[in-house]
């Protein structure tokens, strides 16, 4: 697809950008577990072995360690690494090669080589998995200096920033909301809407602001519109980018409304949340008329999926901060 | 639960083995195991000005390591992990690659990072504390040769994903071996328990890469005799992946660099990875922090001794007729080599303290931007204070 409008779910836009990326410059070459001949488990990767052959997308051996270190490699070769890693809880066989090498190398080069290198995970709940399957481990990679993190949300954000992100020359770990990947939605191959590391306003308020990334995106939209319905105006800030993030945006937002709820599924002790509402208590204290508010996954493990809904931050625990902010 | 420490021996170097190659006795005499047969021609064909250049390049890097180790002593480095007595392992394979070839070491390597190029000063400024890398592994003066790696056994995956692009980019392989690039890389006895030296070999054996897995076993991981790593001969694992494996006497200068040169030759043939397990002993300390009498013997060390792979290349060109001149000449030589690089130590300046923040990312980054633009005005504060 190019130069039209189309409507994709999500898992589709990344297949479509994907598919873009590998046409326009060969030496981008995928990844992973199951991504050749299944498509991943996903099925994100659907079709690309068969259109652009086995050396350009790789069923690898399952070890991730060796597929984030192998691409390091590749990536000293001169060629464009794309890995998949399967699920969320796999990440951390690789956690070394990823923190303690790949975040590392350009810096310890003395910017001899770049690592232009994305590391694509599936993310988050919602979908009533076994353990493992189910996390958010977004602030393992934000803390690491040397890594970009990024989310899209929405269709046409997954088809442009996957492509951004292989573009870059600095590694990219790129966590794909899963319990969105068949949420569809309209895709503009014609133009990027913004730029790789680029908060956006999503829904305008005037009470208070909601921010948050990934599938909390569209919680937070549920929430505004519930709140609407009992006279609270809120606007929506979608993070997009967790390293750097993008600040402007925010706090604009914050200095209109004077208040803030930030909301993830990750649990809340040294999160995202965390930074962030330090940050804009920081930059925007003398325009918060109450303290920054989070609502996160309850600080415990991912528990048994017939357990998630209580335990991952819906409308209603999101509503009932948006109360608590509203009375102080 | 005590383990059984002596259920085999710590040093499980096979001398015994079949499959042991050596060449040099440890008195210098020419003595093949008949595993050894098939590299003797290689050997053969080395003229006496290659011969004495190994012996050259072994006792150069002694007194170098030395010096190091002193400018340690004297307050000048940080930290210093000696060579001392892995040369021969060292030596050999690093003559054996060729000038297209991709080397990884793991940060005991200054003999193949000197031989290959890398000023031996660039290394002291890692254990200064002047950089995390050194040198330019892409730079023509360094010879393809990389940086250290400190994570032990993570560079085994760098070198397979490299190595897998020659395959994909089709620099191998073709069957010209002056053209055809190929990959080695070292680490040791410790690292060969890290999961991912296991990975490495999985990715390699199935992209069938060009690789050569050289493994310096000296025997001790810090305080760790290898028996505590291995109840098997370390180089009895490569068969389990498919990947032709050899022992070799790390302490004989021709047998590593016969069997190093065979291995690369035929990897870069694409017949696929090869493991050498190079038999050597670490003479010196783990590094200048360490105390290696808290748990080795004297023994054990007088016993490395005799087999001193310098002591005995020196014998073997003695019995050859190498000239005394040849050897005043050598020595001269490393101590010149190791007065410069002290000479250049001591006169190593310091680094801007913004340097931390340069190269953290490639391309711009507003955190980092923010950050250097505060430590400069802090800093700049006390100079105002000052006037």
């Amino acid at each position: 697809m190019s130069g039209s409008i189309e409507t994709l779910p999500l898992s589709r836009a990344l297949n479509a950008g994907l598919r873009r990326a590998l046409a326009e410059n060969d030496r981008v070459l995928l990844m992973g577990e199951d991504i050749g001949r299944l498509g991943g488990v996903f099925r994100v990767t659907e079709g690309l072995q068969a259109e652009f052959g086995e050396q350009r997308v790789l069923d690898t051996p399952l070890a991730e360690s060796g597929i984030v270190g192998t691409a390091i490699g590749l990536a000293m070769g001169g060629f464009l690494p794309v890995c998949e890693i399967q699920f969320d809880g796999f990440v951390f066989p690789a956690f070394d090669q990823i923190t303690s090498q790949l975040a590392k190398i350009t810096n310890r080069h003395e910017g001899a080589l770049s690592m232009p290198v994305v590391i694509r995970i599936p993310y988050g709940g919602h979908i009533g998995a076994v353990e493992h399957h189910q996390e958010s481990p977004e602030v393992y990679f934000t803390h690491t200096p040397g890594l970009r993190v990024v989310s899209p949300s929405t269709p046409n954000d997954a088809y442009w920033m996957i492509q951004d992100a292989i573009t870059s020359t600095d590694p990219v770990i790129f966590l794909e909301p899963k319990s969105r990947y068949w949420q569809k939605g309209e895709v503009d191959a014609s133009g990027r809407a913004l730029p790789l590391h680029a908060s956006r306003l999503v829904r305008r308020g005037t009470d208070v602001t909601l921010v948050g990334h990934g599938a909390m995106v569209a919680t937070l939209l549920q929430a505004a519109a519930l709140a609407e319905s009992e006279g609270t105006s809120c606007e929506v800030v979608d993070l997009r980018s967790l390293s750097p993030v993008d600040y402007g945006p925010i706090l604009d937002s914050v200095r209109r409304t004077g208040r803030m709820v930030y909301a993830q599924e990750a649990p809340g002790f040294s999160s995202l949340g965390s930074e962030i509402a330090a940050t804009v208590m920081e930059k925007a204290f003398y325009a918060l008329e109450a303290p920054v508010l989070r609502v996160s996954g309850f600080d415990a493990p991912f528990p048994p999926a017939k357990l998630e809904g209580t335990y991952l931050p819906d409308a209603d625990r999101i509503l009932e901060a948006v109360d608590r902010t509203l009375a102080y | 639960m005590t383990l059984p420490q002596n259920a085999l021996p710590h040093e499980v170097v096979p001398g015994d083995a079949p499959e042991l190659v050596r060449v040099l006795a440890a008195d210098g005499s020419l003595a093949p195991t008949p595993a050894a047969e098939p590299y003797l021609g290689i050997i053969d064909a080395l003229t006496d000005a290659e011969l004495e250049g190994f012996y050259r390049d072994m006792f150069i890097s002694r007194t170098f390591d030395q010096q190091a180790t002193n400018l340690q002593r004297q307050g000048q480095l940080a930290l210093w992990p000696p060579s001392f007595g892995q040369e021969a392992a060292q030596v050999g394979s690093a003559r054996a690659a060729r000038t297209q070839d991709h080397l990884f070491p793991s940060y005991r390597e200054h003999v193949v990072c000197t031989i290959r190029g890398v000023d031996p000063v660039d290394i002291i400024r890692v254990m200064r504390g002047l950089t995390h890398g050194g040198w330019d592994p892409f730079d023509p003066r360094n010879g393809n040769t990389h940086i250290y790696t400190l994570v032990l056994g993570s560079q085994t995956l760098h070198a397979t994903g490299l190595a897998m692009g020659l395959v994909f980019d089709g620099k191998t392989g073709s069957g010209d071996p002056e053209r055809d690039e190929a990959v080695i890389v070292y680490y040791g006895d410790g690292a060969s328990s890290q999961g991912d030296v296991h990975e490495a070999m999985v990715f390699a054996a199935s992209y069938r890469t060009p690789e050569v897995f050289f493994l310096q076993n000296n025997q001790w991981a810090i305080s760790v005799p290898v028996a505590t790593q291995s109840r098997a001969p370390l180089y009895r694992r490569g068969p389990g992946y498919g990947i032709p494996s050899i022992p070799v006497d790390g302490n004989d200068v021709l047998a590593s660099y016969a069997v190093t040169k065979v291995a690369l030759d035929e990897a870069r043939a694409g017949g696929g990875p090869r493991a050498i397990e190079a038999m050597t002993y670490r003479m010196g300390a783990h590094t200048t922090s360490d105390d290696p009498t808290k748990y080795r013997t004297s023994d054990e060390e007088a016993s490395w001794a005799r087999r001193d792979p310098i002591a005995r290349m020196a014998a073997y060109l003695r019995g050859r007729g190498a000239s005394d001149a040849f050897f005043a000449g050598v020595e001269a030589e490393g101590s010149a080599f190791a007065e410069d690089a002290r000479v250049r130590t001591t006169a190593l300046g310091g680094i801007p303290t913004d340097l931390m923040f340069d190269h953290v990312y490639s391309e711009q980054h507003p955190l980092i931007d923010a950050q250097r633009e505060w430590l400069g005005e802090y800093e700049a504060s006390f100079d105002e204070g000052a006037s």
